[in-house]
């Protein structure tokens, strides 16, 4: 070890989950806590993210979950004087907090020391020039570019480079606001977008490279100089695809030993001349095959080209990939090496016997696939390029390349997509676009158009991909033909074919297809990942599936259960459900249960291997499940399955295990199906003399309009057992049933049903519980209000703990209905309820009404869990291991409100999403959250908005358009706003009101084509501050219209509400509070009512 | 893939160990039976490498990464004139390679060096059973059953107990200029050539080209070469390559290179690096399962500074009797053993691994550059 010992570190988070940052950086922060407990050191942690582990209690020594700004972090610093700080694994936004702090004198003034990266290689790496001199001087090769500030820059950049041409901003998420210019009109649009998006107004335009091999490496450095690399990567597809949105392969396969050597070569030059002490990410492009045959004068022995593309002097998405593949605790041995010690005196996690002073040697192949939020945005452009816009992502580990990727297909969740699915329109002509359906489409053009050659030459991909898929094809063929026998039905599993797919090819049932197997004894067998190639004896049990001969995963003895996580990051299914599976694996073993984890996505804490007892690396579908539960039963009883904790992924599970006869731990198939059949439950809820919005459900379009008739308009309508609100619509009259019913009925075929659910739409405020059930007594931890009324998905509305405007007798009402709701359908664990309080008349005269209950936990568990220190998820896998709630040591009915006010914001990530539209509906659309607590409503209002960038400032100018609905609700707002010394801006209609109101506005045109000065312009000028656009009911022409304001006001990053709820708390919070005088505090601090 | 051919026209094979244990799979390249000590390396990249590389002379290799082939066979990648190798054992051997510079496909070149080798095995489950018996004679067979193959296994001679050396070694003296090897730097500059006698005991050509592209002139000598013929060559540096087998069996070239000392400088790599411990007073010993792959870290035990290399060996220096002029100077990480040796006074150094590299990690190349320098200074 070398330097002075620390004995505190400040460990910067990386915020809300968004596109481009998604929960490696949770992974990677409890890592680092972990790392920094068995060095002896204090950990700090500050995120603004609640659903993370890393925020949970007994992490970190220290918990901030507090916004990540400036101004947060220094009175941090303040209060507790760490001796450094870790920005390198907070992602970008880590990043970008460490170089302002720096910049802004903080780590100066309070003696500071920055760990892992210094504020000059953070700099090398992020400026584009300094970067590419760097590389000169280092003789690294690097692609022709320029650095463009302003319009003038960039039209020399262009005589230059020549188009095509990549343009990429600088300090950005994700490579946001870049891409690829093919003309000059791309060119010219593309430019101004990258220098709005980029934080110092720079972007670099580079020689494209399209069509080159992408390769990364992982390379990691200490303080003593050595070097090494976790591993090496190779993306299928080739250059102009986002590594985070491309298909990615561990290790390389098509580069020979000297290819391999020379990047690694490469990587180490680079990150010995950054000076990294810790990890780093180098990106390549090399030359393609076409290139080095037409190269006449390569001498023998002779190297292809390469470019250095890309570094990245932190934990990145690629290295939590990189951990996940080879077994390599990268977080944590950057952690370490940050605090002095060197590789070799780092042990090795997963041997326990050697150190971490090597290179991991693989003896299986990874398959990485992002996960696209394309199921929800249909109208979203699917093009990829040097934009991500993938929200997450699967890994799948086998022996063979076509194992592991048709595992990982399996794994991806796409509307039950095998890699038999393809697009009808793709028979006529292959399609070759890189879409987030191109594997799909890769298979499709092979099986009717092309052969991997041709392929390979109109795609780019190397022919080695292309004849492995090549592969599959050929088997499909076989399948299709032939009669299945032991020896084939063993060669179409080792090339990964599911159990459905050989199915649908061999006109069997999938369940025919499984007892054959069994029948033939073709099971997988279960390998071990252990970072050396089977070399030592590794203590590790972290296991994936394999059609091989030898298992390794014998089961052990102490009794076990199952916890089903929740596979990709998408929209409806984030962060929280892992953070629910970690809390219960943690909970298992408390218990001194041994915790088995199933998962599927790499970026997680609960695929860490430290986490559970043993994890299975597998796709989370029936066969999957038990498959591995077969090896874990090992001939006996299969240990039970948690399902409850795992979102939509991990319930959906529950019918097919209990068809199984598989044993279900605490709320039984059965509670769950009543739950999730409409039917039923509202029988249920009638006998209960509870209300809920009348509704029925419909199968064709005459029930539907009929349904509309009877019940009234407005209705609900959306497919029933579907995520996050998907094609759920508000419907104002029939001409839009006839649109929307056809929507629902279409998603709801997609997963499985053809039960379209139509409600009267409630309009008021709405409510949430989770809620804890043991079969005796139910347990409310809190209750939290939303901002926005119904209509907006409770995903995207503004929550509010404990609720502000609730009388008692609606929160008897609450707590009334909830706990007999969950003993009448016989909850054992989690429950979440969401509430309307409507004015309609009801029974029981408080206007509550049921409108939707989920038997498991909610995206709300970790806040609550949080805000209220009730550990939900541990009292519920205690229940399904035998404990009361009382012998727990609680109480049932309402815990008793805590004196503070904590504040769930949404969080969006819109700027990546071309063509998406902003506003809120029952649709969910944001990919995150952050939290903002104080002790009273103003202060965390305003820490909620901050840290979900939604914070406005005082005074600024107001861009109002009102739809003509909402107009008489928004005169208050109107009036409100102009008191507190807003300038106003209104399009034509909303100009009208506003001027009637006698206050001053400026008309400002709708038209776009109105070249004087249309609101778009207005906007890009930045003459506002802040949007509000509400719309009409339905998919109108008004949403049309709005979507250019939307659109432009997201791409200029700054607030647009389309909810006046939303708007008005935001606006009083900055009117209640100017001065921004919230409190800075550990979170236990906020819990103890200890605001010193 | 054609399933109806894989059933048709490929043979299965059995791979047969001393102590019983067999595993199935489908014979590839060509022949119907192979005998060698069966060991595996965990190189994830460079398999051409390691088939020409006549260190694995005697032996059945098998990789411990599943998907072989890959990128074909190129022009460039042999380490020496043929394939080395006894048998070949894979978990899947690609017949669809795809590289820019690939000329034939790696079954194509097996059956071209006639090598029989094996695939569809499961190598983990092979690599776990060698890591725990530790490395074991066996055989690939293609017409024998267990009892057969085990029968037969059983009066072959021990992989130890052969002279590897003698059938790898050059026949004769020849000086090494490869003519399609783009030149490096002279680190010495224009004109100042040391001319290095390379001991040939199993060299691989990687050692050859680094020296050459350093701007020395290279000699390959013979194992069996007397030092007085090496003497007259007027050598500024004598390397002693790696090569196969048991270091104890290599008495004259022992005692050869004991004649050596203190009259040039020596550099030894592998079983170069054995002979010259022992040259010193060491014995060297078997290993269980030797080191071979490409990830193997080792440690100066005077810098603290760990090196990654690549490595191929299955006897080992046991430094007890080694003399006090020479002193172990880098230890493997995880096992602790003798990893490089340097001389107190005389310019004589050795590496357990690979600095040549080829397949793996060359973070060691600088070591030719210090023997460069070492024989400079005596010129």
């Amino acid at each position: 070890m070398t330097g002075k010992k620390l004995e505190s570190v400040l460990i910067i988070g990386n915020g809300p989950i968004v596109i481009g940052q998604a929960a490696e950086f949770d992974y990677a922060g409890t890592q680092a806590c972990k790392a920094m407990r068995e060095e002896g050191v204090r950990s700090i942690l500050v995120n603004s993210n609640p659903a993370t582990i890393m925020t949970d209690d007994g992490v970190a020594d220290v918990t901030y979950i507090e916004p990540l700004t400036v101004e947060v972090l220094t009175r941090i610093i303040e209060r507790e004087r760490p001796d450094a700080i870790l920005p390198t694994l907070g992602g970008q936004t880590g990043l970008n907090l460490g170089m302002e702090l720096s910049e802004a004198g903080i780590l100066k003034k309070y003696d500071v020391e920055m760990l892992g990266s210094s504020v000059e290689t953070i700099r090398f790496a992020e400026d584009r020039e300094a970067f590419k001199k760097l590389l000169e001087d280092l003789d690294e090769p690097t692609p022709l570019s320029r650095i463009v500030e302003n319009w003038d820059d960039a039209i020399l950049a262009k005589e230059l480079i020549g188009l095509p041409a990549v343009i990429r901003p600088a300090y950005t998420l994700g490579g946001s606001g870049g891409g690829v210019a093919r003309t000059d009109e791309d060119y010219a649009a593309i430019v101004r977008s990258g220098l709005d998006a980029s934080p110092i107004n720079q972007v670099l335009v580079e020689q494209s490279l399209l069509g080159w091999k992408e390769l990364e490496y992982e390379v990691m450095r200490d303080g003593n100089d050595t070097c090494i690399t976790i591993c090496n990567m190779e993306n299928l597809d080739p250059m102009g695809v986002h590594t985070g949105d491309s298909i990615v392969v561990a290790p390389s396969q098509t580069l020979t030993d000297r290819e391999y050597q020379m990047l690694r070569n490469s990587a180490f030059k680079i990150i010995r001349a950054l000076g990294i002490k810790g990890g780093c990410n180098v990106q390549f492009a090399l030359a393609p095959r076409s290139l080095v045959e037409d190269e006449e004068l390569v001498p023998p022995r002779s190297l292809p080209q390469y470019h250095v593309i890309e570094v990245n002097p932190r934990v990145s998405r690629s290295s939590a990939l990189a951990s996940k593949a080879t077994g390599y605790p990268i977080a944590r041995v950057a952690a370490k090496i940050a605090l002095g010690r060197d590789l070799h005196e780092i042990e090795n996690a997963v041997t326990q016997r050697t150190t971490a002073a090597f290179e991991p040697a693989l003896d299986y192949t990874v398959v990485k696939i992002p996960r696209w939020p394309f199921d929800k945005f249909a109208t979203g452009d699917r093009q990829l390029g040097t934009q991500m816009k993938a929200t997450g992502e699967v890994m799948a580990i086998a022996r063979t390349f076509e194992e592991a990727l048709q595992k990982a297909i399996r794994s991806l969740e796409v509307g039950g997509r095998s890699a038999l699915w393809e697009r009808t329109s793709w028979l006529d002509e292959p399609y070759l676009q890189a879409t987030d359906e191109r594997i799909w489409a890769l298979l499709s053009a092979l099986r009717h158009h092309l052969n991997s050659t041709e392929l390979s030459a109109r795609t780019g991909i190397d022919p080695w991909f292309l004849d492995r898929l090549g592969r599959i094809v050929s088997m499909e063929r076989v399948l299709l033909s032939s009669d299945l026998t032991p020896i084939l039905l063993r060669e179409a599993k080792r090339l990964g074919f599911a159990d459905v797919d050989i199915a649908s090819l061999a006109g069997k049932l999938p369940e025919q297809i499984r007892n054959m197997r069994l029948d033939w004894d073709v099971r997988p067998v279960y390998k071990m990942v252990d970072t050396c190639a089977a070399e030592f004896d590794a203590v590790t049990p972290y296991f994936y599936s394999t059609y091989d001969d030898e298992n390794e995963a014998i089961p052990e003895m102490n009794e076990r259960m199952l916890v089903l996580g929740s596979g990709p990051i998408r929209i409806g299914q984030g962060i929280e459900f892992d953070y629910c599976s970690v809390r219960a694996a943690q909970a298992l073993r408390a218990a001194g249960v041994d915790a088995v984890m199933a998962n599927s996505n790499p970026e997680t804490v609960s695929t860490d291997f430290d986490t559970s007892d043993r994890l299975y690396f597998e796709p989370l579908d029936e066969e999957g499940i038990r498959d591995l539960l077969d090896n874990e039963a090992n001939g006996d009883r299969a240990p039970a399955s948690i399902v409850q904790f795992g979102g939509q992924t991990a319930i959906n599970m529950a019918g097919p295990l209990h068809r199984a006869a598989l044993p279900i731990a605490g709320s039984s198939a059965a509670t769950i199906d009543l739950a999730e059949d409409r039917g039923l439950f509202g029988e249920i809820l009638n006998r209960l003399d509870i209300p809920q919005p009348p509704g029925t459900i419909a199968t064709d379009l005459e029930e539907a309009l009929q349904a509309g008739d009877v019940i009234g308009y407005p209705v609900l309508v959306r497919p029933s057992y579907v995520l996050g609100g998907r094609a759920m619509e508000i419907v104002q009259n029939a001409n839009e049933m006839v649109t929307f019913f056809t929507a629902a009925l279409e998603a709801g075929v997609d997963a499985g049903t053809n039960n379209v659910l139509i409600d009267k739409f409630l309009e008021g405020p709405e409510v949430e519980v989770d809620a804890v059930c043991d079969g005796e007594i139910v347990l409310i931890p809190g209750i939290m209000e939303h901002v926005e009324r119904a209509g907006v998905h409770s995903g995207d509305s503004v929550a509010v703990y404990p609720p502000q405007s609730l009388e008692q007798p609606q929160i008897d009402s609450i707590v009334d209905y909830t706990t007999r709701m969950a003993l009448e359908l016989g909850v054992k664990g989690l429950m979440n309820v969401q509430f309307v309080i409507a004015e309609e008349a009801d029974p029981h005269g408080t206007g509550v009404f049921v409108i939707e209950v989920n038997p498991r936990s909610s995206r709300t568990v970790p806040f609550i869990s949080k805000v209220t220190n009730i550990p939900l998820v541990n009292l519920a896998v205690n229940i399904m291991l035998g404990k009361t709630l009382t012998e727990q040591g609680f109480s049932g009915g309402l815990h008793p409100s805590m004196n503070l006010v904590a504040i769930k914001a949404p969080v969006f990530s819109m700027n990546k999403l071309t063509n998406v539209d902003t506003f809120l509906g029952p649709e969910m659309k944001s990919t995150g959250e952050v939290m903002g607590i104080d002790k009273s409503f103003a202060p965390a209002m305003r820490k909620a908005l901050i840290a979900s960038s939604m914070n406005i400032l005082p005074k600024t100018p107001f861009l109002l358009s009102i739809s003509n609905q909402t107009k008489s609700e928004a005169t208050s707002l109107i009036r409100y706003l102009h008191e507190s010394g807003s300038p106003l801006f209104a399009t034509e209609g909303t100009a009208g009101l506003i001027t009637a109101l006698g206050i001053p506005v400026t008309i400002i045109s709708k038209r776009l084509d109105d070249a004087d000065k249309n609101v778009v312009e207005l906007i890009k000028d930045g003459a506002v501050g802040a949007v509000i656009n509400t719309l009409e009911g339905g998919r109108t022409e008004v949403r049309r219209d709005g979507f250019f304001i939307r659109r432009a006001a997201t791409e200029m990053r700054i607030p647009c509400f389309t909810s006046l709820d939303t708007a008005r708390v935001a606006v009083q919070a900055i009117d209640e509070d100017p001065e921004g005088s919230y409190s800075v505090l550990p979170i236990s601090a906020y819990r103890s009512e200890d605001y010193d | 893939m054609n399933l109806a051919n894989v059933n048709d026209l490929e043979r299965s094979a059995l791979l047969v160990l001393s102590d019983g244990r067999s595993f199935g799979g489908l014979a590839r390249g060509i022949g119907s039976r192979v005998t060698g000590e069966v060991v595996f390396s965990t190189s994830m990249t460079g398999y051409q490498e390691a088939l020409t590389d006549p260190s694995f002379a005697g032996q059945i290799l098998t990789m411990t990464f599943p998907l072989q082939g890959n990128y074909g066979i190129t022009d460039e990648a042999d380490e020496s004139e043929r394939v080395q190798v006894e048998g070949f054992v894979v978990r899947e051997l690609t017949d669809l390679p795809s590289h820019g510079s690939s000329v034939m496909s790696l079954n194509e070149y097996l059956t071209n060096n006639n090598i029989l080798a094996m695939t569809g095995v499961d190598t983990r489950s092979l690599t776990r059973h060698l890591r725990s018996s530790g490395v074991l004679m066996g055989t690939i067979t293609t017409d024998e059953n267990l009892e057969e193959a085990l029968f037969r296994l059983g009066s072959a001679p021990d992989y130890a107990a052969a002279d590897h050396v003698k059938s790898v070694s050059a026949p004769l003296l020849y000086e090494f200029n490869k003519k399609d090897f783009a030149p490096g730097d002279p680190i010495l500059g224009e004109g100042n050539n040391p001319h290095v006698v390379v001991l040939d005991l199993g060299v691989k050509q990687n050692i050859m080209r680094l020296l050459q592209s350093r701007g020395c002139r290279v000699t390959v000598v013979p194992h069996i070469t007397l030092p007085t013929d090496i003497l007259s060559l007027r050598p500024d540096g004598v390397l002693l390559s790696p090569g196969p087998g048991d270091p104890e069996l290599l008495g004259d070239v022992t005692r050869s290179v004991t004649e050596l000392v203190g009259k040039i400088p020596m550099l030894g790599i592998c079983l170069g690096h054995q002979v010259l411990a022992k040259v010193f007073g060491a014995k060297t010993y078997k290993m269980k399962f030797g080191h071979r792959g490409a990830n193997h870290p080792v440690i100066d035990t005077v810098s603290g500074k760990v090196h990654i290399t690549s490595q191929n060996h299955g006897f080992a220096v046991d430094p007890d009797g080694l003399g006090a002029d020479m002193q172990v100077t880098q230890v493997h990480l995880n096992d602790d053993s003798v990893e490089a040796m340097s001389h107190v006074t005389e310019p004589i150094f050795t590496l357990q691994y690979h600095s040549e590299a080829s397949p793996g990690p060359n973070d060691t190349e600088f070591v030719f550059n210090e023997f460069v320098q070492f024989m400079s200074e005596r010129m």
